[in-house]
């Protein structure tokens, strides 16, 4: 039986709690790592990240993108949406296809 | 062409031929499966961007409430109020199976079955656009739960198409014509032995009809 964890910013992610997903603001990002390292290998099949968290720990969370679990998926956070999330989906087109044929570039 | 040294003797030949016939077949087995996996990726790549767009769209509507909700309350109070929550969500997940890639599936259970758990505090203290923020929240969790069983599998999809992409042309612009090389080289060789086999063989017998006729002597006499 797995969880569902969310790390971020406070601001971003305390209404997560609410809803029964663990929450763990954090700001810094060597100790954002620090934590995304041990949640990986906690009881967590999916992981929410802050965008702007995610540009920051972008080598250690490609690290998981070919291992069957944990899913760490990008989400906006309360700054707004800076189009990362969306940006990781093409990539995954481009490394399939070898190009981008769904977004057109926009 | 063929940069390897190859021993041109029938054996090699037979164990050469066998491979081109496995490297084609596999060759074929291959691009079939590339193609039905790149079938399935964009259609689930389709839902993962739609999909993407909505939970988007909603995380951002939860957050305008949230921000709505904190500037009718004091930090501590809203901080407090979702300390302790009483809902909690569990995901059982189990794999499927896609073209030999193990994508995963996740299902969702909550703790409680009541969906007014999601309001962990008291409503004498808080206001209303809370309740709003977090009920919001709450609608986009299905969509955001299924957007992580997607886009996982995506990314698990790629991954097995680049690699089989790879395979595909290194079967067929490397292996296969290497192999059909060095199977031509063989062949020729083998050839090419044979007719001096029997060029020697001609010629011997030729020396040997000399020896035996002397072919050569009644000429001159008879000139």
């Amino acid at each position: 039986m797995y969880k569902v964890a969310v790390i971020g910013d406070q601001d971003s992610i305390y209404g997560f709690a609410a809803l029964g997903l663990d929450t763990y603001p954090v700001t810094e990002k060597e100790e954002a790592a620090k934590l995304l390292k041990t949640l990986v290998e906690g009881q967590y099949a999916i992981i929410y990240i802050t965008e702007s968290l995610q540009a920051e720990l972008e080598a250690e969370i490609d690290r998981h993108i070919t291992s069957y679990l944990p899913a760490i998926i990008p989400i906006p956070g309360v700054s707004g949406n800076t189009g990362r999330g969306m940006r990781n989906v093409k990539k995954s087109v481009e490394r399939a296809v070898g190009s981008d044929i769904i977004f057109n570039n926009d | 062409m063929a940069k390897t040294q190859v021993n041109p003797t029938r054996m090699e030949l037979t164990k050469l031929k066998k491979k081109l016939t496995t490297a084609i077949r596999g060759h074929k087995l291959l691009k079939d499966k590339r193609d039905e996996l790149m079938r399935q990726f964009l259609d689930l790549v389709r839902e993962n961007k739609s999909l993407r767009e909505k939970v988007e769209q909603g995380i951002l509507a939860a957050n305008k409430n949230f921000v709505l909700a904190r500037s009718s309350m004091q930090e501590e109070v809203l901080k407090v109020s979702l300390m302790a929550s009483k809902q909690e969500v569990f995901l059982d997940t189990s794999k499927k199976n896609v073209m030999s890639v193990d994508i995963p599936q996740f299902e969702y259970r909550t703790k409680t079955p009541d969906l007014n758990d999601i309001y962990s505090y008291g409503f004498a203290f808080t206001s209303s656009d809370l309740d709003d923020a977090v009920l919001s929240l709450q609608e986009i969790l299905p969509d955001m739960l299924r957007l992580a069983q997607i886009e996982k599998s995506c990314q698990l999809m790629a991954a097995e198409i680049e690699k089989t992409r790879r395979r595909v042309n290194a079967l067929e612009h490397v292996m296969i014509p290497e192999l059909r090389e060095k199977i031509k080289f063989i062949v020729m060789k083998l050839d090419e032995n044979e007719r001096s086999t029997q060029i020697r063989l001609m010629k011997v017998k030729d020396m040997m009809l000399e020896k035996a006729h002397r072919y050569n002597e009644r000429e001159s006499l008879e000139a």
